[in-house]
């Protein structure tokens, strides 16, 4: 479905946050009304080139999230796109109402692209772990949300958004997803991309778990089990349509989020099921409505079974079930 | 400067009589208090200081009025009605079905307006970002912000506060409508404010005090320069539900239906205290 190119992106193997630094200088030289604002996490969240390349286009609030979210929407009074980076936890949870009324209801085109989602930010622990983002801004009206797989996924999205009239939240990771893009393409806004067709059996992931999944399809045929994967990274708008068209080749579905099971990619996915009257067997896997222990981030994803033989256990489990 | 005075002045008791004709007509109550506190402010402000044309109200050089306290939506509404950017009928539907004007203010349904508001303490951040915007386009255009003493309670005032004075937009002025009261009393009992202005200059602000319903003293204010390239905040003594003699001055003029016969009185009252200036 994608227009590709045929070079390999210099993007590949870094963080996604990384790409988000890159290609905001990028796209900062093409449009002189981007801003870029931080609150006091520049270095974290990779605003540190455009704030030296653009020194005058670049706002750091301090450690003051609402405000953030707020001189953000008033930078759009002025004719400015912004974009207002901090960890995920503090964009959805700290200014919510910021974002919500300020941003959401007034229909303002900012867009917030936050880093550290999910267990990425692992010895961190739960005030600093994303697990409700998702959730949060697929509930505000007119709100466009991506999680994309990987670094090239992200360059991607935020090129295909910066004309967007509303506003768009973008989910970032803290490490280097595993990568799933190679070459650069021009994106599809809601489009389901099957990466892996496979049989009868379908993993559906997003963000970071992308990856992992493509690595849990390969244990999974050791297995014996030829499941396919989709990456969803438009979480809204989605078009529906288009996944229930795939959905329903497959008998058994189960979704793969770095975030609460409630009301995140899983839930989503619910919705459609439901709708649509398929019938299905249907689990959601991702962090089980618990707050999360510290840790290094590789022993988190495997206690939590996010990685690869985690994500192949739950779903011979659930064939088991 | 006297013809001037008097016009604004006549201008504001027009505005003060749209308070309280939609107060004394509404369904079911305005914010009466916290509206009569602000009809001198919006006349100076739409009539004297600000740049705008309501023919064009996205013109890129007007400036940019954010009415923080989006519950004084009365007030604004008439200035803009009398401003010319919607016709003033538009008042007698106020707070009715799917209205132009209702309480809080939602731009997606107001022309002109800048921003939806009726959240406190969300105004000052975005009048922040708005003038940071100026500063960036290095453009002369100026960012008023309206915020009530209820208000200056939440923290997000005081993110506001600090990242006004830190980028110093003295293209940026703060009025705050002080009369004293939030819903649930004097701000002196329910929440400590003061000593406000000794706490605005230390966080680098220029502040002046006026009587918000002094029309000379609001305009001396607005054209006074800030020193030092500060924001301004003009703190704007005000009398919540001025001129309604039976709830002037109290927290039960925060939000009610007038009577017919205190609207009666209130309204006679203005027209006299017109004529005589």
């Amino acid at each position: 479905m994608n227009d590709k190119k045929q070079t390999q992106s210099p993007l590949v193997g870094l963080p996604s946050r990384k790409a988000y630094g890159k290609v905001i200088v990028e796209l900062g030289h093409q449009y002189d009304n981007i801003v870029a604002l931080s609150a006091d996490l520049a270095g974290s969240v990779n605003l540190a080139e455009f704030s030296k390349v653009f020194p005058d286009r670049f706002i750091n609030v301090g450690v003051a999230e609402q405000d953030l979210m707020g001189v953000s929407a008033g930078l759009t009074l002025a004719g400015k796109i912004p974009y207002a980076s901090t960890y995920a936890v503090f964009s959805a949870l700290r200014s919510a109402e910021q974002v919500r009324t300020d941003i959401g209801y007034n229909g303002l085109p900012v867009r917030i692209v936050s880093t550290h989602s999910g267990i990425t930010f692992g010895v961190a622990g739960a005030t600093h772990q994303a697990l409700e983002d998702l959730s949060f801004f697929r509930t505000i009206p007119g709100m466009a949300v991506f999680s994309p797989a990987d670094a090239v996924e992200t360059a991607a999205i935020l090129r295909k958004t910066v004309n967007l009239d509303g506003p768009v939240y973008i989910r970032l990771s803290r490490v280097a997803e595993k990568t799933v893009y190679t070459q650069e393409f021009d994106y599809q806004i809601g489009q389901p991309d099957l990466l892996v067709p496979g049989e009868d059996v379908l993993l559906i992931a997003t963000g970071i778990e992308v990856g992992e999944s493509l690595d849990a399809v390969e244990l999974l045929k050791e297995k014996g089990v030829n499941a396919g994967l989709l990456n969803i990274s438009t979480i809204k708008p989605l078009n529906t349509q288009a996944v229930i068209d795939i959905l329903k080749n497959y008998k058994t579905l189960m979704t793969v989020e770095q975030h609460n099971i409630v009301n995140g990619l899983g839930s989503a996915i619910a919705e459609i099921i439901a709708e649509a009257n398929l019938n299905l067997k249907f689990h959601r896997h991702g962090i089980m409505d618990i707050f999360t222990t510290s840790g290094p981030y590789q022993d988190l994803l495997s206690y939590y079974k996010l990685d690869p033989a985690g994500i192949r256990d739950t779903l011979l489990q659930v064939l088991d079930s | 400067m006297e013809s001037k005075i008097k016009e604004l002045s006549h201008i504001a008791a027009l505005i003060n009589q749209d308070i309280l004709t939609t107060g004394r007509d509404c369904a079911v109550g305005v914010h009466i208090g916290g509206n009569l506190t602000l009809s001198q402010i919006m006349a100076v402000l739409f009539f004297e200081v600000a740049h705008l044309d309501p023919k064009n109200p996205d013109w890129k050089d007007r400036d940019r009025i954010i009415l923080s306290k989006g519950h004084g939506n009365v007030a604004l509404s008439s200035a803009m009605a009398r401003k010319g950017f919607f016709p003033l009928e538009e008042l007698d539907k106020f707070d009715t079905f799917n209205s132009m004007l209702s309480m809080h203010i939602d731009k997606h349904r107001m022309p002109g307006v800048e921003i939806s508001s009726g959240s406190l303490g969300h105004g000052l951040s975005i009048a922040v970002g708005a003038a940071l915007g100026a500063k960036i386009d290095q453009a002369d255009w100026q960012t008023y912000c309206i915020i009530s003493d209820g208000e200056m309670e939440e923290g997000s005032v005081w993110e506001a506060l600090m990242c006004g004075a830190n980028y110093h937009l003295d293209n940026l002025t703060v009025i705050l409508d002080r009369d004293m009261f939030t819903i649930e009393g004097h701000t002196e009992e329910t929440m400590m404010l003061e000593p406000l202005a000794d706490k605005l200059e230390a966080f680098n602000w220029f502040v002046l005090t006026v009587d918000g319903h002094n029309i000379k003293e609001l305009l001396d204010a607005f054209n006074q320069k800030s020193p030092d390239n500060k924001p301004k905040f003009i703190i704007a003594n005000t009398i919540k539900g001025r001129g309604v003699a039976s709830v002037e001055g109290k927290a039960s003029s925060h939000f009610f239906k007038i009577s017919r016969e205190d609207a009666k009185k209130a309204l006679e009252a203005l027209k006299s205290a017109d004529m005589e200036a």
